[in-house]
């Protein structure tokens, strides 16, 4: 479900943060990911005492509620953007407000849930929470970010 | 409401943007939002949406992309309410 969207994300391997997504509309995103336990963090953060960072659950915020709702709604034509045109479009995040309740462990599934604020002048702003599978509340915040044109791709 | 007092009201929308709060007792027509009041380029949206709920007007996307100095954002201002009397 969703293949459109998520084959547009602009992240490989070791740096992508969505498995699914269960529900998007230009108002609302709902998808998990599951971190895995080979995760690059996990041998750093901490040794022999594996926890995920808060900023790697920033990122999975960011990938799964902000990133495929912006890519959603320049893909329906809601802003002058598209991805047709020959500069490569890479999402940015422009500012984030979070507060953490409960540590993520390596296996872990995560929920995410993010409601849009606003779309205006090419900034999208959403609320944004993440549960785990019996619905108990991990982090939730504030999120927002501009898709950019970026004239040379990166390679 | 003349162009002075929509800067007072002015002043009120931009203060949360501003991590220095001396700058706003400098500003001046002439006052670049993003060059002297060193605000973020992204809250230039969020000032836009907080300055349509002040001074209940509704500010276009072409109009939004010229309010880059004070007396910009005065013009924009004042033109709104004023096609929003009439």
């Amino acid at each position: 479900m969703y293949k459109d969207i998520l084959d547009r994300l602009p992240y490989k391997s070791s740096f992508r943060f969505v498995d699914r997504l269960s529900y998007l509309s230009e108002d609302e995103v709902k998808g998990e990911f599951t971190l895995r336990s080979d995760a690059f963090f996990y041998e750093d953060h901490f040794p022999g005492n594996p926890v995920t960072p808060g900023v790697i659950l920033t990122e999975i915020m960011a990938q799964i509620g902000l990133v495929t709702m912006g890519i959603y709604l320049v893909a329906k034509g809601v802003t002058k953007q598209s991805f047709d045109e020959p500069q490569v479009l890479y999402p940015l995040l422009t500012s984030t407000e979070v507060s953490f309740h409960k540590m993520v462990l390596p296996g872990d599934t995560v929920y995410v849930h993010s409601r849009k604020q606003y779309f205006r002048f090419g900034k999208l702003k959403c609320y944004v929470t993440m549960t785990d599978n019996e619905g108990r509340r991990i982090a939730e915040g504030t999120f927002s970010g501009v898709i950019k044109h970026v004239k040379q791709p990166v390679p | 409401m003349d162009r002075q007092a929509i800067l007072v009201e002015l002043k009120k929308v931009l203060a949360p943007y501003i991590k220095n709060k001396e700058l706003l007792d400098g500003i001046t027509e002439n006052t670049n939002l993003i060059t002297d009041l060193k605000i973020n380029s992204a809250n230039l949206v969020d000032i836009v949406i907080d300055a349509e709920a002040q001074y209940n007007i509704e500010i276009d996307a072409d109009s939004a992309e010229n309010m880059v100095t004070i007396q910009n954002c005065i013009d924009v201002i004042e033109e709104k309410l004023s096609s929003a009397n009439s």
